[in-house]
């Protein structure tokens, strides 16, 4: 190890971190590599590793050969500081070798609140900010993940995106980078071979033009490049790889369990949910191949946890079958398995029961919205009935806490919207007094709400996003209408989500919006501890853009998006078709009910989506 | 059931496991290695295990102890390598035992600490350190565990001191007192910086290398 490290080591928080040599990381000899990833995740190591996208990817690259990919997270500030004052840079976990010394440096990012933390991160590996201040074919700097489907803030600094699941086509990249190192190619020659592959969004080769008014004139693709580029899927869950001998971190991490995939894509089409869209279709994995996964990665991990996971797990048809298969080792083991977003459904109810064997853990549900007009208009296909019902069968079987989750904000919500939440958390108490076996410890029902985002690639791509001193009120208003004492209310207070409301819906001039901020300091900025809302303003006024362009402004139907040149395989028709279903209260039936058209059909081979 | 005792190895990156996650890297390791440890009851069953004398963290080791019970027969012989496959890098397990000796009888350390002078040692400091640890009282401020600190005279917990100067370091090894109360032989530091501040050195790294018995021999 570094001996400048070992002596900044004692003084930081958490320091087994930054040293590497967890279980099942892979470590390779130089000689026999020829291509070195350098897998960035701009937040923490504990989020990080908790990321079952980046083991997939991980494991993935590390089989093949030749290949070596390692990992690198965000450090801390405290460690920031100390490895800028010992000018230790930023370097990869497995071999300690520093990130600009790479072939390839890839970025995973999940959400946009990261994105100052891929500057930091350039910086902190002494790589020049900007992609066209890095002339060389290495290293190309790349990014993939779900904050790729807007890639325009970015585009000043990121080489080329990777456009949904990144399986094959990060296999193909490499590949590609290995045949132009081979044959001396130059950056741009790269570049344009890369955008030749489906999936691969190469920034520098649109031009973007803007109206006086601030909006996108056009998108124009130079050296006949296709003018939109499509997300690449996985077509066969069956046949793709899953991460059975995985990284067990040696200190603690956010999920610290087995993660099993159930399934990608999700059936339901919410019209909030960018994930709902952009990971379409649904496509899952059989039953019998999880059973034998789960009991793999929990022998060769040795964690007792392990959480089914998928966008809305009630939904795996064989969820019952695949609980049943998973059951007999499980107990033997005294493994626990765990079920995140359950729908609120009778169904769902008695498995979470089943699995719970005595322990009550919280049950969480999601209505989103108060009234069932509401539900309606945001498509949230969940009853007051069925919630009722649900938390009558938690409350008869013992559990005495439920919290709730809503949004505020949604288009068309008025207050009656609003104070409906608080009937709702009054009626599941009521629920609470008829039906629950023990009353002596009582019941807690928490309402917890967040400030809407809309976001790209989703029906309500074209909202506004309420102004922040109208979130204010309504938050007053309801903390006023809730006067059931067992309801306690918490609200999103920060400005975190105005700020994600710009930059998931922003152009390519935020990139130095961006860049002047992170040089005033922003990062860590989905970190309630680091996020400066002043910071962000002073770089809005200092590049003379308006926030509230990109948060609080309606676009219209014939606007150019911005992110208009990725498709999710989603038709652009069927969004604003959703949208305005959205306004008439008109819900869409789920993908097994009917087929809605949405176009993801296309991405399937055969064309035909198997739900 | 029987209770049994592992001697384990603790260096490189595992050095940075805290306390806590060594308990929970040692939980999956007996798990990975297809064994099953005696667990606690309740809603929350947790194995029941044991580390004798915890290591600060950063510290290296090749004689930590810890302590299990199992349900099944375990071969002693083969459980080192078994263990040793789902390891993270850094920690070995030596050696699995019955445990008989009680943890009580553990009464010293046997460390030694590396003390790092990058402008080299500075002349005389052997000297001058071993005057230092002969003094009949030294005061050092200790962490207690409520976060703040107290003033700690550690003369009466060292057992053994002695220096040994080479080129750009110093050897201190020492003995000191395990538990009730303990020292972490880090704080010598504490003790040069307070009273020989023109000796300070750059760095200290400590290395665990016995735990013994009130009389000096091995306890195991
Ligand atoms: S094409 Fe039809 S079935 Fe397929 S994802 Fe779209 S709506 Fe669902």
């Amino acid at each position: 190890m570094d001996k400048r490290l070992e002596r900044i080591l004692p003084r930081v928080q958490k320091p087994a971190r930054y040293v590497g040599g967890e279980y099942r990381q892979v470590v390779k000899d130089k000689a026999e590599v020829d291509v070195r990833f350098a897998f960035c995740f701009p937040d923490t190591y504990e989020i990080g590793m908790s990321n079952l996208g980046v083991r997939i990817l991980y494991g993935m690259m590390n089989e093949m050969p030749g290949v070596w990919c390692e990992r690198v997270f965000a450090p801390w500030p405290d460690m920031e500081e100390e490895m800028r004052r010992a000018d230790i840079p930023l370097y990869a976990l497995e071999s300690g070798d520093a990130v600009g010394a790479f072939d390839m440096i890839g970025f995973s990012l999940g959400y946009e609140m990261a994105f100052t933390n891929v500057l930091n991160m350039l910086d902190l590996a002494h790589i020049p900010l900007h992609a066209a201040e890095r002339t060389e074919l290495t290293p190309i700097v790349l990014a993939g993940g779900t904050a790729c489907y807007n890639p325009e803030p970015l585009a000043d600094f990121i080489d080329l995106f990777s456009l949904g699941d990144g399986e094959d086509v990060t296999a193909e990249l490499i590949a590609l980078y290995r045949k132009g190192k081979a044959e001396g190619w130059s950056k741009g020659q790269f570049l344009r071979a890369a955008a030749e592959l489906d999936g691969v969004y190469v920034p520098s080769l649109y031009d973007v033009t803007y109206h006086d008014d601030g909006t996108v004139a056009a998108i124009t693709p130079r050296d006949g490049v296709r003018p939109t580029v499509t997300k690449r899927i996985v077509q066969d869950m069956d046949r793709a790889y899953f991460p059975v001998k995985t990284i067990v971190p040696s200190t603690e991490i956010v999920n610290d369990r087995v993660t099993l995939e159930l399934f990608r894509g999700c059936i339901r089409g919410c019209r909030f949910c960018q994930a709902g869209y952009v990971y379409r279709p649904v496509r899952n994995r059989s039953k019998d191949l999880l059973v034998r996964y789960g009991i793999e990665s929990l022998q060769d991990s040795g964690y007792q946890e392990m959480t089914l996971s998928s966008l809305s797990t009630s939904d795996y048809p064989p969820l019952n079958d695949l609980c049943d298969g998973l059951m007999d080792y499980c107990e033997e083991k005294k493994i626990h398995l765990s079920l995140p977003s359950l729908r609120a459904d009778n169904f769902s109810m008695e498995l979470q029961q089943r699995l719970a064997r005595g322990r009550k853990v919280g049950l969480t549900f999601a209505p989103e919205a108060g009234s069932q007009r509401l539900r309606d208009v945001i498509n949230k296909n969940l009853t007051e009935d069925d919630l009722l019902q649900s938390c009558r069968i938690a409350f008869e079987g013992g559990w005495n806490a439920v919290k709730l989750y809503f949004m505020l904000g949604l288009p068309t919500e008025t207050d009656e919207d609003i104070v409906d939440i608080a009937k709702i958390a009054a009626h599941v108490v009521h629920t609470w007094r008829e039906y629950a076996q023990d009353k002596r410890r009582g019941v807690t029902v928490t309402v917890s709400t967040s400030w809407f985002v809309p976001k790209p690639h989703t029906a309500f791509q074209w909202e506004a996003q309420i102004t922040k001193e109208e979130y204010e009120r309504r938050v007053q208003l309801l903390r006023d209408s809730i006067r059931t004492k067992s309801v306690s209310y918490k609200w999103h207070d920060s400005d975190t989500s105005f700020l994600e409301a710009v930059l998931s819906r922003g152009d390519r001039r935020l990139g130095r919006v961006l860049e002047t901020a992170w040089r005033k300091g922003a990062k860590m900025d989905a970190w309630q501890d680091y996020y400066r809302l002043e910071t962000w303003q002073d770089a809005f006024s200092a590049c003379g853009l308006d926030p509230a362009f990109y948060a609080n402004r309606v676009r219209t139907k014939d606007e150019v998006l911005p992110w208009s040149v990725i498709s999710s395989g989603v038709s652009t028709a069927f969004l604003w078709r959703e949208r305005e279903r959205a306004y008439q209260g008109v819900t869409t039936p789920d993908c097994r009910g009917q087929c809605s058209g949405c176009g993801a059909n296309r991405l399937v081979e055969g064309g035909k989506c198997d739900v | 059931m029987s209770k049994l005792r592992l001697l384990f190895e603790k260096d490189g990156p595992a050095r940075y496991i805290s306390h806590l996650d060594l308990m929970r890297t040692f939980q999956r390791l007996f798990l990975r290695g297809g064994m099953f440890i005696k667990h606690s009851k309740g809603f929350h069953p947790h194995p029941v295990m044991s580390i004798v004398l915890p290591l600060p963290v950063g510290q290296s080791s090749c004689c930590e102890l810890l302590d299990f019970e199992t349900e099944q027969e375990l071969d002693c012989a083969v459980l080192p390598a078994l263990l040793n496959e789902g390891c993270p890098e850094g920690l070995r397990v030596l050696e699995a035992y019955e445990a008989a000796r009680p943890v009580r009888e553990l009464a010293y350390v046997a460390a030694e600490a590396v003390l790092d002078y990058d402008g080299g040692v500075p002349g005389g400091a052997g000297a001058r350190l071993t005057e230092l640890f002969a003094r009949p009282v030294l005061i050092v401020q200790k962490k207690t565990k409520h976060k703040d600190l107290a003033d700690v005279d550690i003369i009466p917990l060292i057992r053994e001191i002695s220096f040994e100067e080479r080129a750009d370091e110093i050897a201190a090894r020492l003995v000191v007192s395990a538990q009730n109360p303990g020292l972490n032989p880090i704080l010598i530091g504490a003790a040069i910086e307070k009273e020989l501040p023109a000796y300070r050195p750059d760095f200290i790294s400590v290395r665990r290398t016995a735990l013994l018995d009130a009389a000096g021999g091995v306890f195991r």
